[in-house]
C-alpha cells in the first residue's frame, strides 16, 4: 500500500506544500487575517454622532437631537471652511429674519443626514410637534449584518484562489524543471500524478474550510442554518470545477510567468463581479445573465443561500449545475490540451 | 534474447526546418556500453530521446529489446533506465523520498535503500535535494534511473557541469554497472569519458553519423600514433605548410593562428626534423606538446572542428 504510486504522488503534495511556508500563510492565514481585518473595519455600530456648525443659533436649539455634535462658529466664513475641510458635516446659518439657512454638501449622505436632524431639532424647538406617535424597534440579528455577507464570499474566493493556484504553480513548475518529462519516462500512469493533485486538494480542503468557517461562527458569530452536508458538498464541487479551470490554464504554459498571467486575468473579474465584497446585483441588468454564469458567482450564492437562508439542495440547483458544468467542460478539454513536457 | 538490445534504423527527426537527426543507424548488443560523441547540437540528445520513446521519430524503425514504441510502451518503460539532460528534482523533497517515489513506478526492483547505497548518497538520505551538491544531484538522478532494475540505461550527458572528482566518482558508478552485464547507451562531449567507458563510440556531427566503432580503432582509423602542437607567437606564419608536411615522420599539419598542429606517425624522427627546420629559420619556439591520438584528434581530423567549438 504505502508504496503504491498515488499514495507516494500525494505524499509529494502534501511534503511541497507543507515545506513551503509561504504557500501555507497564503492558504490559511490570509483569509483569516483578511476576514478579521474587514470584519473590523465593517462593524455594525449604533447611529453615529455627527458634527455639526451653527452660526448665530442659540445653543439650546438641539437639545432634542442627542446624535448631533454642535459645534459654534462666530462667522459663516469660518464655519464653511471647517465644512470643506469636512470637520462638519452641516453648517446651520441663523439668518436676522429668523429664517435657517443650510450649509452642505448635497452628494455626502453624511450631509444629507445632519440636514435632516438638525432641521427635525430646528422645527421641533420652534414648536413642531408630530400627529404620529413612533417607535424604534433594533434588528442587529445575526444573518443580516455586513460580516455574514462577507464570510460566504471570502470562502468562495479562497476556493478559487486556492485551487486554481496550487494546481497551476506546481502543474507548471514541474513543467519549466523537466520534471514532468522525467516522470512520464518511468512507467507511472499518467493519470495517477493529475489525481494526486486532485487528492491532495480535496484533503486540504477539510483544514482551509472547516478553519474558516470555525473563525466566523466562532469570532463573528455568522450563522450556518443550512445542512451543514450541502456547505461540504457546495465546497467540494466548486474546488472541483476550479481544479478544472486551473488544470486548464496550466495545460500548455511553460513558464510561471505565463501561468499566473493567465491565471490573474481570469480570476480578477470574478473577484469584482461575483459578489465576493458586495452583491453582484449592484451591476446592470444587461450583465447579470453574463454573472449568473461565472463559476465564483454560482459558488458564493449558494454557499450565502445555505448558510444564511437555510436553502436546500433543489433550491440551489441552479448554481450547482453552473459548477458542474464549468467541471464538465473545462477538465476533458485540459486533458485534451495538457502537455507534458 | 534479441541479438541486439538496441537497434536503430534510418532514424530521422525534423524541427520547424532544422534536421536534428539525419538518417542514423546505430546497433548495440547486449551488455555493451554504447557512447554518442558530438558537439552540442549534433542530434545526440534528440536521437536518445527517440530510444527512450520520449520524443515521436518522423521516419525509420527503433527496436528496444525487441520489442517497439507503439505497442509494447508499457513494458519497455519497466525495463529502462532513464536520466534525462538538465532534469531538477524537486528540492523539497529529500533524497529518500525522490528515491522511493521514483521506485513506486516499477514492478520489480531493489529497495531505495539499496539504490541509495550504491550511489553512495547514505549520509545525504534525509537531507533535502536542494541542498546537494552538483555531483550529488547527478548520483541522485542515477540512482532514479537504477530503481526498475534497469536492462538498458540511458545517460544524457551524466557529468556535464561536474569538477573531476565527481566526475570519476560518477564514472566509477557506471562501471559499477556495466560489470552486472548492463547495456548503456550514453551521450557525451567528453572524449574522455567516452574513451573510459565505452565498448563502442558513434560519432556524431550535424545529424549524421560520421565515425563508428572501438575507440581505439576509431583512433587507429586516422593513421596517426602522435599528435604533435608548437607555438612560436608570430614567427609561425613564416612557416610553410607544405614544407611542415613534408617532414619525416609526419602525415599532415595545419597552422592555425599562432599555432601549428601536426599528425605524426613516427615520433623519434618528426621531432628532430621539426626542431631542425626551426632552427634553420630562426622561428623561436614558445611551446611543444606532443601527446597520444585520441577521439577528439579524430573529430578534428573527420570535420576540422574541435569537439567543444560553439
Amino acid at each position: 500500500m504505502n508504496n503504491h504510486p498515488l499514495y507516494q504522488l500525494t505524499l509529494v503534495r502534501f511534503r511541497e506544500f507543507l515545506r513551503e511556508p509561504e504557500a501555507l500563510f497564503w492558504v490559511f492565514g490570509f483569509p483569516l487575517l483578511l476576514a478579521a481585518g474587514l470584519g473590523l473595519a465593517f462593524r455594525n455600530t449604533p447611529a453615529e454622532v455627527l458634527s455639526v456648525g451653527s452660526v448665530g443659533a442659540d445653543p439650546t436649539a438641539f437639545e432634542s437631537a442627542p446624535t448631533l455634535a454642535v459645534e459654534p462658529f462666530a462667522t459663516v466664513d469660518e464655519g464653511v471652511r471647517a465644512l470643506r475641510e469636512g470637520k462638519v458635516a452641516l453648517l446651520v446659518e441663523r439668518l436676522a429674519d429668523g429664517s435657517v439657512r443650510y450649509h452642505y454638501d448635497d452628494t455626502n449622505p453624511e450631509g444629507r443626514d445632519a440636514r435632516m436632524r438638525a432641521d427635525m431639532a430646528v422645527q421641533q424647538r420652534a414648536g413642531r410637534s408630530d400627529p404620529v406617535v413612533v417607535q424604534d424597534e433594533y434588528m442587529r440579528e445575526a444573518g443580516s449584518r455586513y460580516i455574514d455577507f462577507l464570510i460566504p464570499g471570502l470562502l468562495g474566493m479562497n476556493l478559487m484562489g486556492g485551487s486554481i493556484w496550487s494546481m497551476g504553480f506546481a502543474i507548471v513548475d514541474a513543467r519549466r524543471r523537466k520534471l514532468m518529462k522525467r516522470l512520464i519516462a518511468t512507467p507511472m500512469p499518467r493519470h495517477y500524478f493529475l489525481l494526486s493533485f486532485l487528492i491532495s486538494r480535496l484533503a486540504m480542503l477539510i483544514v482551509e474550510v472547516g478553519a474558516f468557517l470555525a473563525f466566523g461562527v466562532l469570532v463573528f458569530g455568522v450563522p450556518i442554518r443550512g445542512s451543514v452536508v450541502l456547505v461540504a458538498a457546495i465546497c467540494v464541487l466548486g474546488s472541483l470545477a476550479f481544479g478544472a479551470i486551473g488544470l486548464l490554464l496550466s495545460s500548455r504554459a511553460k513558464t510561471i510567468e505565463a501561468a499566473s498571467g493567465l491565471m490573474n486575468l481570469t480570476m480578477l473579474p470574478m473577484w469584482i463581479l461575483s459578489g465576493v465584497f458586495f452583491s453582484s446585483q449592484r451591476f446592470p441588468d444587461a450583465a447579470q445573465p453574463i454573472i449568473a454564469a461565472l463559476p465564483l458567482t454560482a459558488l458564493n450564492d449558494a454557499l450565502r443561500a445555505t448558510m444564511l437562508q437555510s436553502a436546500t439542495a433543489i433550491e440551489i440547483a441552479p448554481q450547482l449545475g453552473v459548477l458542474a458544468a464549468w467541471l464538465l467542460v473545462c477538465f476533458p478539454l485540459a486533458l485534451k490540451l495538457f502537455r507534458w513536457r | 534474447m534479441p541479438e541486439a538490445a538496441l537497434r536503430v534504423r534510418a532514424l530521422r527527426k525534423v524541427y520547424q526546418d532544422v534536421v536534428a537527426v539525419n538518417g542514423v543507424d546505430l546497433e548495440v548488443p547486449p551488455g555493451q556500453c554504447f557512447g554518442l560523441l558530438g558537439p552540442n547540437g549534433a542530434g545526440k540528445t534528440t536521437t536518445i530521446e527517440i530510444c527512450e520513446g520520449l520524443t515521436a521519430r518522423d521516419a525509420g524503425e527503433v527496436e528496444v529489446l525487441g520489442m517497439r514504441w507503439e505497442t509494447d510502451a508499457r513494458a519497455l518503460k519497466q525495463r529502462l533506465g532513464i536520466q534525462l539532460q538538465e532534469t531538477q528534482l524537486s528540492d523539497k523533497l529529500t533524497v529518500e523520498e525522490t528515491v522511493r517515489l521514483f521506485r513506486s513506478f516499477f514492478d520489480k526492483g531493489p529497495t531505495p535503500e539499496r539504490v541509495i547505497a550504491l550511489v553512495q548518497l547514505e549520509e545525504k538520505r534525509r537531507s533535502r535535494v536542494g541542498t546537494l551538491s552538483g555531483g550529488q544531484k547527478q548520483r541522485l538522478a542515477l540512482a532514479c534511473a537504477l530503481v526498475g532494475d534497469p536492462e538498458i540505461l540511458f545517460l544524457d550527458e551524466p557529468t556535464t557541469g561536474l569538477d573531476p572528482q565527481a566526475r570519476r566518482q560518477l564514472w566509477d558508478l557506471i562501471e559499477e554497472f556495466k560489470r552486472a552485464g548492463r547495456t548503456i547507451l550514453l551521450t557525451t562531449h567528453y572524449m574522455d569519458e567516452a574513451e573510459r567507458l565505452c565498448e563502442q563510440v558513434a560519432i556524431m556531427d550535424h545529424g549524421k553519423i560520421i565515425a563508428l566503432g572501438s575507440p581505439r580503432e576509431l583512433v587507429a582509423s586516422i593513421g596517426v600514433e602522435h599528435v604533435l602542437e608548437f607555438s612560436a607567437d608570430g614567427a609561425a606564419q613564416r612557416l610553410d605548410v607544405a614544407e611542415l608536411r613534408a617532414l619525416e615522420g609526419v602525415r599532415d599539419a595545419q597552422i592555425e593562428t599562432g599555432a601549428v598542429r601536426m599528425q605524426v606517425t613516427a615520433l623519434h624522427r618528426a621531432v628532430p626534423a621539426l626542431l631542425a627546420e626551426l632552427g634553420r629559420r630562426d622561428v623561436k619556439l614558445t611551446e611543444l606538446r606532443t601527446h597520444s591520438a585520441t577521439l577528439e584528434d579524430v573529430f578534428v581530423t573527420l570535420t576540422g572542428r574541435h569537439l567543444r567549438d560553439e
